[in-house]
C-alpha cells in the first residue's frame, strides 16, 4: 500500500520543469481559457433556461475547468483527446470556437457537427479532439483505439481519455484497462472525480480502496491522484503520465479530485437534494479553480485586477456573440437528415451507386 | 479460376489486402498464434507477424471499440468475432460508436472497420451461439452488412469490405467454411457491395436467399425442377445493406411469385424487409402472396435430433412451394 501515501506527498509543482518553463503570457492564457469555458457555459445555461433555442441535455463543466485547460496545454502533434458528454470545456480548450460550439448546442448547420450531435457530441478531429460521447464509459475503448492507432502508425504521442467517477464501474472500461496494460498502449485514462455518479455519491456507487485510481493496480498499471483545483499540479502529474505513454508506451490511470457546481445535467432537478447547499457553496467560495489560479497569478505578479476583469468581460462578449452567431445560422433541412451517414455515399463513389442504402418510402 | 474452400477464400482475401495496404491490421480472439478458432486466419501470423495480426483477450467491447477508435486515425482494422452471437457484449461499440460516429460528428469522421465471423445455426451449439443477426445490424443506418454464400462471394466480399470506407459487418457460416468452389484467380477480384447474383435462372418462381440459405435454396430448386417440373430462379443477395433491390424486383416481375428463404427469425427479419419492398415495387406482378421459409420462431434448439428442422431446409421449402399450388 505504499502508493496510498500519495495524498501526503504534496509538493510544490510550480517548481516542476514543465511549469517553470511557462511564460507569464502562457499562464495568463490558462486563466483566459478557463474564463472562456466558464462564460460560454453560463451563457449556454441562460439560453437553455429560456427554453426556446436548445433541446435535450446540457452537462455543465463549471468547477472542473482547470482539468481540460491543463491537459490541452500539454498536447503535442500526436496527442489526442476524447471524453464523455460533459465535453464543452474539452472542446474549447483544444481551440474550438465558441461559435461552432454554441451553434451545435442550438442545433444549427454551422455547429461543429452540423447540428447532428448536440451538446454531448462535439467533435474537432482537426484538433485531435474525438468527442463528445453520450454513453457512460462507451468512449473508453475508443480512447484505447486512438492510442493504439498512434502506436501502430509509429508516432510518438498518446491519447487522453476522460471519464467520470460513475463510468469506472462500466465493464468496457475494465476491459480497456486490461488491454491497455497488456498490449502496452499509450493511453492516459483520467477519472474526473466530481464525487457524484449522477445523483449517487461515490460512497454509494463504488466499492474501492482509498482512491478509485487504485483499481489500476489490478491491471499492473501506474496510477496517481491529482488535486483538480491546482493547475501546476495538474500539469506536473499529467505530464508525467503523458511522457510515460509517449516514451514507454505505458498507460496510466489518473484520478482528479474535482467538483461540479451544477447538476449532472441541467435536467437534474435533485442536485440540491442529494448534496447539501453548503457543500456546493464551500467549493465555489474556496476551491474554485479559476479564482485560485487568478490569485496565484496576482501573487506572482503576472495579472492584476483590471486585466482579469477585462479578460472576463471579453469572454462574456465572445459568448454573447456566439449566441448571435448561433441564432443567425440556419437549421438543418430535411434533406440534411440523410447526409453524413456513409462516407461512400457522401463522396458519391462508385460503391455508393450500387444497391439501395436507405429505405424510406 | 481456382478451386478453394470458403475458409481459404476469406484467408486469401485478407492476405492480399494485408499486402496491398499496410494500414490493414487483423485482431480478435485466437486469430494469431492459435491460427483462428475456425482456422480462417491460419498462417497469417507466421507470415505477417505481431504488428499486422495479434490476439486479444476475451473482451469484445474493448477490442471492437479499439478498432473503431483506431479507424478514426486511418488504421483499417479487420476484427474477428469468434461467433457473431457475441455481438451482444459489444453492442454499444458496434452500434452507438461504429454506426453513429460519422453522423454525430457531422461527417467529420469515418470508420473504415470490418467485423467478421460466423453467424449461423445448425451446429448444435444452443441458443447463445446460434444467432443470425443480419437484420439487427442492417437496420442501423451507418452500417453495411454482407453475407457471403460461396467461396467466390467470400473472397470478393471480404476484399471489398476491407477497402470500403464505412463499417462493414461480414456474416459468415461455420457450415460453409469447408465448402469448395471456384474463385477467380486475380488479386484484384472484388464483388461490389449491393450487388446480388442470380445463382440459377428460372421462370416459374423466385427464391431469394443469402448466406447458408442459398445452398439450401439451390438444392430445393433442383428437386422442384426434377420432380415437380417447377423452374425456380435463385437470387443470392450477397449484400443485405446496401441491398440490390433492382435484381430482386426484376426477378419477381419475371416469375410473378416469390419465396424468401431466410435463416433469421421471421419477426423483423431480413425476409420482412424484402416482403415490404416486393409488395411496394412489384405488387401488380404478383400471382400469389409472397411466402417465406424462416427459422422457426424460437430460440435455437440444441437437440441434434431436431435442430435441422428448425432451420430453413429443403423439405420445408418444398412444402411451402406446394402450399402455393403453382
Amino acid at each position: 500500500m505504499a502508493k496510498s501515501a500519495k495524498k501526503s506527498t504534496r509538493k510544490d509543482f510550480s517548481k516542476d520543469p514543465i511549469n517553470k518553463s511557462l511564460t507569464p503570457e502562457q499562464k495568463v492564457s490558462f486563466f483566459r481559457d478557463m474564463v472562456r469555458i466558464r462564460q460560454f457555459e453560463l451563457t449556454s445555461l441562460a439560453e437553455y433556461q429560456r427554453g426556446v433555442n436548445m433541446g435535450g441535455f446540457l452537462h455543465l463543466y463549471n468547477g472542473q475547468e482547470a482539468i481540460a485547460v491543463a491537459s490541452s496545454s500539454l498536447m503535442g502533434e500526436h496527442d489526442h483527446m476524447i471524453t464523455a458528454y460533459r465535453d464543452h470545456g474539452h472542446g474549447l480548450s483544444v481551440g474550438m470556437s465558441m461559435n461552432e460550439c454554441m451553434a451545435e448546442l442550438f442545433g444549427k448547420i454551422d455547429g461543429c457537427s452540423k447540428g447532428k450531435g448536440g451538446s454531448m457530441h462535439l467533435f474537432a478531429p482537426d484538433k485531435n479532439y474525438w468527442g463528445g460521447h453520450g454513453i457512460v464509459g462507451g468512449q473508453t475503448p475508443l480512447g484505447l483505439g486512438l492510442a493504439y492507432g498512434v502506436k501502430f502508425l509509429e508516432q510518438k504521442g498518446c491519447c487522453l481519455c476522460y471519464l467520470g467517477d460513475g463510468a469506472i464501474n462500466q465493464g468496457a472500461f475494465h476491459e480497456s484497462l486490461n488491454m491497455a496494460s497488456l498490449l502496452e498502449i499509450p493511453v492516459v485514462y483520467i477519472i474526473e472525480n466530481n464525487g457524484y455518479s449522477m445523483g449517487t455519491s461515490q460512497e454509494r456507487s463504488s466499492s474501492a480502496p482509498e482512491y478509485l485510481a487504485q483499481r489500476a493496480e489490478g491491471y499492473s498499471m501506474e496510477w496517481d491522484v491529482i488535486d483538480g483545483e491546482n493547475l501546476y499540479e495538474l500539469r506536473g502529474k499529467l505530464n508525467l503520465a503523458m511522457e510515460r505513454a509517449r516514451n514507454e508506451c505505458k498507460p496510466t490511470l489518473l484520478e482528479i479530485k474535482t467538483y461540479r457546481y451544477y447538476g449532472h445535467s441541467v435536467a437534474d432537478a435533485n442536485h440540491k437534494k442529494y448534496r447539501e447547499a453548503e457543500e456546493i457553496e464551500e467549493y465555489r467560495s474556496t476551491h474554485d479553480p479559476i479564482n485560485l489560479w487568478k490569485e496565484k497569478l496576482f501573487a506572482e505578479g503576472h495579472l492584476n485586477e483590471d486585466t482579469a476583469k477585462q479578460i472576463e468581460k471579453e469572454a462574456k462578449r465572445e459568448a454573447k456573440d456566439s449566441v448571435k452567431f448561433a441564432l443567425a445560422s440556419p437549421a438543418p433541412t430535411v434533406a440534411d437528415i440523410s447526409k453524413d451517414i456513409y462516407w461512400e455515399v457522401d463522396n458519391e463513389t462508385e460503391a455508393s451507386k450500387q444497391g439501395r442504402y436507405f429505405f424510406n418510402d | 479460376m481456382k478451386e478453394m474452400t470458403y475458409r481459404e477464400a476469406l484467408r486469401e482475401g485478407m492476405d492480399e489486402e494485408l499486402a496491398r495496404d499496410e494500414k490493414v491490421v487483423i485482431f480478435g480472439e485466437e486469430v494469431a498464434q492459435y491460427n483462428g478458432a475456425y482456422k480462417v486466419t491460419e498462417g497469417l501470423w507466421d507470415k505477417w507477424g505481431d504488428k499486422r495480426i495479434f490476439d486479444t483477450p476475451i473482451s469484445e467491447a474493448a477490442f471492437i471499440g479499439m478498432g473503431v477508435g483506431a479507424s478514426m486515425l486511418g488504421v483499417r482494422p479487420v476484427m474477428e468475432l469468434m461467433f457473431w452471437s457475441f455481438h451482444s457484449v459489444a453492442f454499444d461499440q458496434l452500434v452507438n460508436n461504429a454506426a453513429n460516429v460519422r453522423y454525430m460528428s457531422g461527417g467529420q469522421i469515418n470508420c473504415p472497420i470490418v467485423v467478421r465471423g460466423p453467424a449461423n445455426g445448425g451446429t448444435n451449439v444452443g441458443a447463445t451461439h446460434s444467432h443470425v443477426p443480419e437484420a439487427i445490424f442492417a437496420s442501423m443506418p451507418g452500417l453495411k452488412v454482407v453475407s457471403p454464400a460461396t467461396p467466390e462471394d467470400a473472397k470478393g466480399l471480404i476484399k471489398t469490405a476491407i477497402r470500403d470506407n464505412d463499417p462493414v459487418y461480414v456474416m459468415e457460416s461455420t457450415i460453409l467454411y469447408g465448402r469448395k468452389g471456384l474463385v477467380p484467380d486475380d488479386d484484384n477480384f472484388t464483388i461490389p457491395l449491393g450487388k446480388a447474383k442470380i445463382e440459377r435462372e428460372g421462370s416459374d418462381l423466385t427464391f431469394i436467399a443469402h448466406g447458408g440459405s442459398v445452398e439450401t435454396a439451390l438444392e430445393a430448386a433442383e428437386e422442384l425442377a426434377a420432380e415437380h417440373n417447377i423452374d425456380v430462379e435463385v437470387v443470392n443477395l450477397r449484400s443485405i445493406r446496401p441491398l440490390d433491390q433492382d435484381t430482386i424486383i426484376e426477378s419477381v416481375k419475371k416469375t410473378n411469385k416469390a419465396v424468401i428463404i431466410d435463416e433469421s427469425k421471421p419477426f423483423c427479419g431480413v425476409s420482412a424487409q424484402l416482403i415490404t419492398l416486393i409488395q411496394e415495387y412489384a405488387f401488380d406482378y404478383l400471382d400469389a402472396p409472397i411466402a417465406r421459409v424462416c427459422t422457426i420462431d424460437a430460440p435455437a434448439i440444441y437437440s441434434p435430433h431436431i435442430e435441422s428442422e428448425q432451420l430453413p431446409n429443403k423439405k420445408r421449402i418444398i412444402a411451402k412451394v406446394k402450399e402455393m399450388r403453382i
